[in-house]
């Protein structure tokens, strides 16, 4: 149980080691408070879907499975884009378009496929919670570094940088900043002596 | 008229580019950009969607969805019309393209879950002025927007397989780096104006 759980953070981080998700971590990463929101409706959406998914995997047809899980992820995206608007309409506001293009994360459909179609309710809900938290972390990583770095806060607060690099906040540090966190983990693990991402 | 359909299709290319400025499509940007050949297929793939999305969408929003009142159903209408379209060309590229079919392989079916292509259907109904010609134009540009960024990228990673990187670098790190620069030289356009 313990390993399913963890397995999401660590080993098969969806950002960090199978690289899927790609654009909201690359679109709302410019501030901590974005990185985290998304990060948690995200997971809301991944446990809420792995949950109902494995509960009718006996009864979806293989053949239209595709589509229902499509539809059941987006009944789920819609729940939490309509709670965003009602109780906290500033990261609404921030996440804007990102959070109905939820729908279309990879990470909530591969693991759909991969694990809730396969294993029973509780496994898939720990594997939904894990696979978020990893999905949480990597992000709340990648937009501290660039809110720090470019716009010289984190959580709003100043930490003392007088002339922030602006372009981090921009596209092209979005880029910049999952590249070189990349590479850093490359280069720890070559260290360590395990294999590559 | 004809004005703001350029001024429409130059700012989806060029200063609002869908991968490198609005983070729209990621996904196949960083998965298909290995060869030229098959990021310029997958780069049509996605303009044909696009377009047609672009139309579909905006029949469903203004002739079912707003007459019943029912707006909060989009996201799940948009995404099933999506996977239907995309069903579509699979099947129509199977049938005369094959060779197309076969280079695209696994990343046909999910061009359904390409933020892109519900992207510029949530975009263009989120914008009051566009009518049909105009969602039809921005669907289009934005796809044209995608295939540029897309070609071009895989141009870059072509020449990189050959340099001498990093061992830890090497792959998807780098590949981020070079897509980094790409996006720097796109914010050159970002601050035209095109008369809109």
């Amino acid at each position: 149980m313990w390993k399913t759980f963890k397995n999401g953070i660590f080993d098969e981080n969806p950002t960090f080691v199978q690289l899927i998700g790609m654009c909201p971590t690359l679109a709302v990463t410019t501030a901590l408070s974005n990185g985290i929101g998304m990060g948690l409706s995200a997971t809301a959406v991944l446990v809420m879907s792995n949950i109902v998914i494995s509960l009718l995997r006996r009864l979806i047809p293989s053949k239209v499975r595709i589509a229902a899980y499509v539809a059941i992820i987006a009944t789920f995206v819609t729940m939490i884009d309509m709670l965003l608007q009602a109780y906290v309409p500033a990261l609404s506001e921030s996440l804007g378009i990102f959070i109905p293009l939820i729908v279309v994360n990879c990470i909530i459909l591969a693991r759909a496929e991969a694990f809730a179609s396969k294993n029973g309710v509780v496994k898939s809900a720990l594997d939904g919670l894990g696979m978020g938290l990893g999905f949480t972390i990597a992000l709340s990583l990648i937009s501290a570094v660039r809110e720090i770095l470019g716009n010289g806060t984190i959580l709003g607060h100043s930490v003392g940088i007088s002339t922030p690099a602006i372009v981090m906040i921009l596209p092209p540090g979005g880029f910049l900043t999952l590249g070189l966190i990349l590479g850093i983990i490359n280069v720890i693990r070559a260290k360590k002596g395990g294999k590559k991402a | 008229m004809i004005a703001k359909l350029v001024a429409i299709s130059l700012t989806a290319i060029l200063a609002q580019n869908f991968v490198l400025v609005k983070f729209l499509g990621i996904c196949p940007f960083l998965g298909v950009s290995k060869k030229v050949d098959t990021a310029l297929g997958m780069g049509m793939a996605v303009t044909f969607v696009m377009t047609l999305a672009s139309m579909m969408t905006y029949f469903c929003q203004n002739l079912i969805l707003v007459p019943l009142g029912i707006e909060y159903m989009q996201t799940i209408a948009f995404i099933v019309i999506i996977a239907a379209l995309v069903q579509f060309v699979e099947m129509f590229l199977q049938k005369y393209i094959p060779s197309l079919y076969s280079a695209l392989g696994i990343y046909l079916p999910l061009i359904t879950t390409n933020c892109a292509v519900l992207g510029v259907a949530l975009l263009n109904i989120q914008e009051p002025t566009y009518g049909l010609i105009e969602c039809l134009v921005n669907g289009f540009a934005s796809g044209l927007g995608f295939l540029l960024a897309i070609v071009l990228f895989a141009g870059v990673r072509e020449r990189l397989e050959s340099s001498d990187i990093p061992e830890s670098f090497r792959g998807f790190p780098i590949a981020l780096v070079s897509a980094s620069l790409l996006a720097l030289a796109f914010m050159g356009f970002s601050n035209m104006q095109f008369g809109l």
